[in-house]
């Protein structure tokens, strides 16, 4: 390590900042903090030592060999969190460039599939509008994949752009049903809006964010439901916020999974079997946005019963 | 006369699935791969739209933006801004120097953006 190097490590906020962590989860400042702890034991063991112990040297062998094992201790542990830290950017820096790099290639991709599609260029046959079908389809879910790989690089490196405006939750609402409402009916499901007589506030935050949010549960509602299951979804308003919930009657969550279901690429045992496509981040991105928007998230669930998810975003 | 589009994009695929749909829809597309001949084009041909991507070689489209809204002769053009940069400050800055809208490539489909277009261009 060069002189150099140890001088920019002494620049302890410079460093965190350049990890994306606070303060208290930052190895150099515990590092900092764990020197100070390291003193004060040793201050305290020369204290009690002399009191105890008639010899002074032994006392201040005793000091100098206890000072240096916590320091090595410390060192160690602080070099490893360091280590962890550095892998932790590098993989959030990782997944930025390859997620922004793929973008484009997809959107080549999706643009040039919608043109072969659409019959504006040119007619195509029975056998190759199927094969075009595949390509759209599976270009969408590369697509989806990279989007939302993009977001969780985002949300960890605090850089999730978040609006602060007025707007209503029914409308986003009504819109995402809209939107779902050809996949529910291929799937023999019905959605159904319940909304609270009196007139709705409008809520505070971050439109397109929240109606993220509000897609997630409505396709988890009808990916995992079965046939000729209902769909829920209520808007009421709870205190100061406004309570949106989205009920299905499908397979839920096994309790051994619930406590998981928020975690990064996480996906339950029986969504697996039901559900093979997935990557298990559209939860850990609702839960960051509406963290985000100082509401609050959560779910109740049964085995094979069904599941509600909820979430409140503040009207003020 | 067909109105005249200038897409200024780096992505060859791109520039041909947009040139060749719009053209279909009866545009005349000039095309441009990177911003200073982007910008060149512009002068000379004086477009009734331009599509500019952001991240272009030789000129970044902000700098183009820039010159072409400091020119008499261009200053008038709608530009659109079609880019995969989504960050705040990306869509704040192009506003600002004079962008009409600003599309993000992966978030629209190709039908919306030629409604985006047809609309700018009042039809």
């Amino acid at each position: 390590m060069d002189f150099k190097k140890i001088l920019s490590q002494l620049n302890i906020k410079a460093t965190c900042k350049r990890y994306d962590l606070g303060l208290w989860k930052c190895p150099q400042f515990l590092f900092l903090i764990m020197g100070m702890v390291i003193m004060a034991t040793s201050l305290i063991t020369y204290a009690l030592g002399t009191r105890y112990i008639a010899d002074p040297a032994i006392v201040l062998l005793i000091v100098f060999i206890l000072t240096v094992i916590l320091f090595i201790i410390t060192f160690s542990i602080t070099r490893t969190l360091e280590g962890l830290a550095e892998a932790n950017k590098l993989k959030s820096e990782f997944v930025s460039i390859v997620s922004h790099q793929l973008r484009s290639p997809i959107s080549n991709l999706k643009w040039a599939l919608e043109a072969l599609s659409s019959d504006k260029l040119c007619q195509l046959g029975e056998k190759e509008v199927e094969y075009v079908d595949i390509l759209e389809d599976n270009t969408k879910r590369m697509g989806e994949l990279v989007s939302a790989l993009l977001m969780v690089s985002r949300i960890e490196q605090g850089r999730l752009p978040l609006r602060n405006q007025k707007f209503s939750l029914e409308n986003i609402t009504q819109e995402s049903i809209k939107q779902f409402t050809p996949v529910a009916v291929s799937s023999n499901v019905e959605i159904k809006l319940e909304i609270s007589k009196k007139p709705l506030p409008d809520v505070f935050g971050d439109p397109s964010q929240i109606r993220l949010v509000v897609d997630n549960f409505i396709d988890n509602a009808i990916r995992y439901s079965k046939e000729k299951n209902k769909i829920a979804v209520v808007i009421d308003k709870r205190g100061r916020d406004v309570l949106f919930s989205v009920k299905d009657q499908g397979v839920g969550i096994p309790k051994k999974d619930q406590k998981n279901i928020f975690q990064k690429f996480f996906r339950s045992s029986n969504a697996l079997r039901y559900e093979t496509h997935g990557s298990g981040l559209g939860l850990y991105i609702a839960k960051s946005i509406i963290n985000m928007s100082k509401g609050k998230i959560g779910f109740k669930s049964e085995e094979n019963k069904g599941s509600t998810f909820w979430f409140t975003i503040p009207t003020k | 006369m067909p109105q005249k589009i200038l897409l200024v994009e780096d992505e060859k695929a791109l520039q041909k699935t947009l040139g060749d749909v719009l053209e279909g829809e009866g545009y005349e597309v000039l095309k441009a791969l990177d911003g200073q001949a982007g910008l060149a084009l512009a002068k000379k041909e004086k477009p009734d739209l331009i599509l500019l991507d952001l991240i272009l070689p030789k000129l970044h489209g902000f700098e183009v933006l820039k010159q072409l809204k400091a020119n008499e002769a261009t200053k008038d053009i709608p530009v659109i801004i079609l880019t995969n940069l989504e960050s705040m400050g990306d869509i704040e800055k192009a506003i600002e120097l004079g962008a009409k809208t600003y599309l993000v490539k992966a978030n629209y489909s190709l039908e919306e953006v030629i409604d985006k277009i047809k609309k700018a261009l009042g039809k």
